[in-house]
């Protein structure tokens, strides 16, 4: 299966079905939950609040901390 | 759908992660370690005892970075395929490979390129701890205000071009993103807490690695999705061709 040069971005054969909104709705409720307590333990906990007492969180994610770009000590 | 479609970003940005944590641990552990050499030596200057280590340097720089990275990835990579599942279908004819592709640009350029120009990363011995509650909140103010730019600049974009055309649409689409980030930005507080003597070079690189290892993560992500995503849509709708 290959792509002719003249297109410069592959389109469908056959045009896509956009997901329902009601149906898209609980999963990104959850999906961005999720999202949001993983960011925050990556990029927050420790720092600026802290959920769990002590340094052991902070300094074990601190190199990725750093690194990632968030704000850190 | 949806739920798969998510369930392979998370996917897709564990595995983007594990190789922005090699890109990371090539390239930006170094100037971790020279930023920490040069904490030290200021600290014993000043008389500092030197900080308890809670957690060591090696696994710091091994599983901590991993597992940050990976957290990283899995949150982001399922904020991709939710924004990825709300747009497919809803942008004009293009393969879910294109779109995951365009996605990721968008989601580097929103999530990270426009905070890092007002809020760069900074290794260890830059910052004061302070202000770490400031400097946090205005990052993911940050954050949120630039979301909100790409998302105004896109819904006006493309209302334009309805109106004027393709190119002079996207180009006002541009040109309102420019503007309102510069707003954004300039209205932002400025935040300055390099040393006076902190060496430039280390600076320099640490962003370079720290943009870079984003740069890894976002390009594979949207690699990794596309395919991924091609065979969830593909199984979704049985009976149908889809070529991706």
């Amino acid at each position: 299966m290959s792509y002719g040069l003249s297109t410069s971005l592959p389109a469908s054969s056959v045009a896509p079905e956009a997901i329902p909104l009601r149906a898209l709705l609980p999963w990104a409720v959850f999906g961005l939950v999720l999202a949001v307590v993983l960011l925050y333990f990556v990029g927050a906990e420790q720092g600026a609040t802290s959920l769990v007492s002590g340094h052991a969180v902070h300094e074990f994610v601190h190199d990725g901390r750093h690194l990632l770009g968030f704000p850190c000590h | 759908m949806a739920g798969r479609l998510l369930a392979r970003g998370m996917i897709a940005g564990v595995f983007a992660a594990c190789l922005a944590f090699l890109f990371a641990r090539v390239f930006g552990e170094p100037q971790v370690d020279l930023s920490i050499a040069f904490e030290s030596a200021r600290d014993a200057a000043a008389g500092m005892a030197t900080e308890p280590e809670i957690v060591s340097r090696t696994v710091q720089a091994s599983f901590g970075l991993l597992t940050a990275a990976v957290m990283y990835g899995a949150a982001y990579g399922g904020i991709f395929a939710i924004v990825f599942a709300l747009a497919y279908g809803r942008v004009g004819r293009i393969s879910p490979r294109a779109l995951a592709l365009l996605l990721a640009g968008a989601g580097f350029l929103t999530f990270v390129l426009i905070p890092d120009l007002k809020y760069p990363p900074n290794p260890p011995a830059v910052g004061q701890a302070g202000t770490i509650g400031l400097r946090t909140a205005t990052y993911f103010e940050m954050i949120v205000l630039s979301l909100c730019v790409m998302a105004l600049s896109l819904l006006v974009g493309r209302r334009l071009t309805q109106h004027f055309g393709l190119w002079n649409g996207a180009l006002c689409g541009v040109g309102l993103f420019v503007a309102l980030t510069a707003l954004v930005q300039s209205g932002l507080p400025d935040i300055n807490e390099v040393p006076a003597d902190f060496p430039a070079v280390v600076l320099w690189r640490f962003r370079e690695a720290a943009i870079g290892m984003q740069v890894v993560l976002w390009g594979a992500l949207g690699l990794i999705f596309g395919p991924l995503a091609t065979t969830a849509l593909a199984r979704g709708t049985t009976g149908r061709r889809q070529v991706g």
